[in-house]
């Protein structure tokens, strides 16, 4: 089993072939969307005629980042049960978006979630501040994206890192610029089913060598690595520590703004509603696929082979399909890991550039006074603009570790985004101050407390001891940013807020006027 | 961004707020009861891991079904969420909404 010699890293002729059938396709489609995508309703939204199952292989296609896919094959595969307890907190956050903000997302906002925000605030000050925290998260989601398809690119294909991350920003730009919406979600829904199929088909195939019985393969991973492998490890080694990131998690898939954004390309709030279900069931799915090709890969490949191909286990997943299905599979498997890098970039990207179009440009640089075609202007300059910055963003941190980057983007999405969204839609009495103190506290706060947390303090300034405890930030400053909405409503009142609440119920509970 | 609604909505602003207080009574037990399920598990990693240590069969652990449990009953809350609402909800939305459009004319 150990002396397995992997292609991979060599250029592979199905995988290059699937790669550009894959460019191909999706570009036809951006094609096609170009000519729709003239209107922002068309660009930021697909005309809001989306579908409940589109959408939900959209939202899935968006939460399932190759990061997630080969990460926790990887670390499944190396950790064993450690793997599970880590997908089941970033599944937990979905029921939580389906609960408290996707209908009323729907039927008050436009384009982006600063939308619901500011429907009853002060414009300016609000999208100010739901912009800081939008293209925050975007971004530190995207160095973290972008720095890993950069190392994947280069270890699946063989190609220089630099190439691998400018190909990527640029298809990405293609996407997003010529097609929109339209064109973003359409990448979403066919990588997204792509990835189920190829990570099913990986499964069955993995499963045959044990008569197609799940327990055979856990005991067979117990008899060669010992009986730890099916218990949990040192995962959470500290409670509160956990339980802070848990609440990052949870709250936070709440509070990213491109998963937001999706909840505006359906026609209405009950097709919302529908689509989270799908997507939950989708995700949950997948999340079940990556554990058993964890411990498949594991098994079939071995726990030595996969560390040496990659220390942190990345590559378990291609490994294990190049076992079982030789290299032609192998090579759509690389195939779909790179299709996969490039929708969430694309769909990153798109929010950040609504962000910058429609909440900063349209909303507080022209005060609402700007023409469509203007904004439509502003918002395809910000996508070439977003898409450069990506790149140079993922050439600038190369070979830096940026794992930590995904935990602050959720713990900012649960703490500046997320507070300020509920109270908005909750709370009659948010105060325009409130809303922007809550946002800005949240910031702040997260940013700063993961600096001096043992993530960055330690790991990367290389000081000995972390001045803040805990690597996730989130159990202080999700109730810090709920405590400043508080005070900064109750200090200073928005009278025309409060008599806005009771038209913000009507549209948000019967969908009358809702866009 | 107020629409002519507004006037109109106390044409029977009990049912209304009945109907948003019922939302939300049902939206938050199932936010509770995802904590609860999550917390639940976390509580029991951090303080009696032992539990999911147990042997179900032979080297088989109660952690993994529980752990794919969770995934499952993550799923069916969104489930129940949905079935409620397409049903009691949307039907309790579309007569208050009939109600409002016969008083405005």
């Amino acid at each position: 089993m150990n002396t397995f010699a992997t292609t991979l890293g060599q250029p592979n002729a199905t995988s290059i072939i699937f790669f550009f059938v894959f460019i191909a396709i999706t570009l036809a489609i951006t094609y096609v969307a170009a000519k729709k995508s003239q209107s922002a309703s068309n660009f930021y939204a697909a005309g809001r005629s989306v579908t409940g199952w589109q959408n939900g292989l959209a939202l899935a296609g968006d939460y399932m980042s190759a990061a997630s896919f080969l990460g926790i094959a990887g670390l499944v595969s190396l950790k064993g049960y450690d793997g599970l307890i880590y997908s089941i907190g970033f599944l937990v956050g979905w029921p939580i978006i389906m609960f408290l903000v996707a209908e009323p997302l729907r039927n008050l906002g436009k384009y982006t979630f600063a939308d619901v925000v500011a429907y009853r605030l002060s414009q300016k000050p609000i999208r100010v501040a739901a912009s800081i925290g939008s293209l925050l998260t975007v971004c530190f989601y995207l160095i973290a994206q972008m720095v890993g398809s950069g190392a994947l690119v280069t270890m699946m294909f063989g190609l220089p890192y630099e190439t691998a991350i400018i190909a990527v920003g640029a298809v990405m730009i293609a996407y997003v610029l010529f097609g929109g919406m339209l064109a973003t979600t359409w990448v979403q829904i066919i990588k997204a089913v792509l990835l189920l199929a190829g990570a099913t088909a990986m499964v069955v195939m993995a499963l045959s060598r044990f008569g197609f019985n799940v327990t055979a393969l856990f005991d067979a991973a117990a008899v060669t690595y010992g009986d730890k492998m099916l218990n949990p490890g040192g995962l959470v080694a500290n409670p509160l520590d956990a339980l802070s990131l848990g609440l990052a998690l949870m709250f936070g898939t709440a509070g990213l703004p491109h998963i937001l954004m999706r909840f505006y390309t359906v026609p209405d709030a009950k097709t919302a509603r529908k689509s989270v279900f799908y997507a939950t069931g989708l995700i949950g799915y997948f999340y079940v696929l990556t554990f058993i090709i964890g411990f498949a890969a594991m098994v079939l490949v071995g726990r030595d082979v996969v560390a040496r191909v990659d220390a942190g286990g990345n590559m378990a997943a291609l490994l294990l399909a190049e076992v079982t299905g030789g290299t032609v599979f192998l090579g759509f498997i690389a195939a779909v890991a790179f299709a996969t890098i490039l929708a969430v970039v694309a769909g990153l990207t798109l929010a950040g550039a609504t962000t910058l179009s429609h909440d900063l440009y349209a909303n507080v640089f022209r005060a609402g006074r700007s023409s469509e075609e203007a904004e439509m202007r502003v918002a395809k300059r910000a996508t070439v603009g977003l898409g450069i910055v990506a790149v140079l963003l993922g050439l600038a941190f190369k070979g830096q570790n940026v794992a930590f980057m995904v935990g602050l983007a959720f713990a900012i999405a649960a703490s500046a985004n997320f507070p300020a969204l509920l109270l908005s839609i909750l709370w009659k009495g948010t105060s325009t101050v409130g809303a922007a103190a809550s946002i800005v506290t949240g910031t702040v706060t997260a940013v700063g407390l993961i600096m001096l947390s043992p993530t960055v303090w330690v790991d990367i300034f290389g000081n000995a001891a972390p001045i803040f405890p805990w690597k996730n930030p989130t159990l202080v400053s999700m109730p810090a940013a709920f405590l400043a909405g508080w005070l900064g409503s109750v200090f200073v009142p928005d009278a025309k807020a409060r008599s806005l609440y009771a038209a913000q119920q009507i549209r948000n509970y019967l969908g009358v006027g809702a866009e | 961004m107020p629409t002519s609604a507004t006037a109109t909505a106390a044409c029977d602003p009990r049912l209304f707020a009945a109907l948003v207080r019922k939302r939300w009574t049902v939206s938050l037990a199932l936010t509770v009861l995802m904590l609860g399920i999550y917390y639940g598990f976390i509580y029991v990693l951090a303080y009696r891991a032992d539990l999911l240590a147990t042997r179900l069969g032979e080297r088989m652990t109660v952690g993994i079904p529980v752990g794919l449990g969770i995934i499952l009953a993550s799923w069916l809350l969104t489930g129940i969420y949905v079935r409620w609402a397409n049903g009691g909800y949307d039907d309790a939305v579309s007569t208050i909404k009939c109600a409002m459009q016969e008083n405005q004319g």
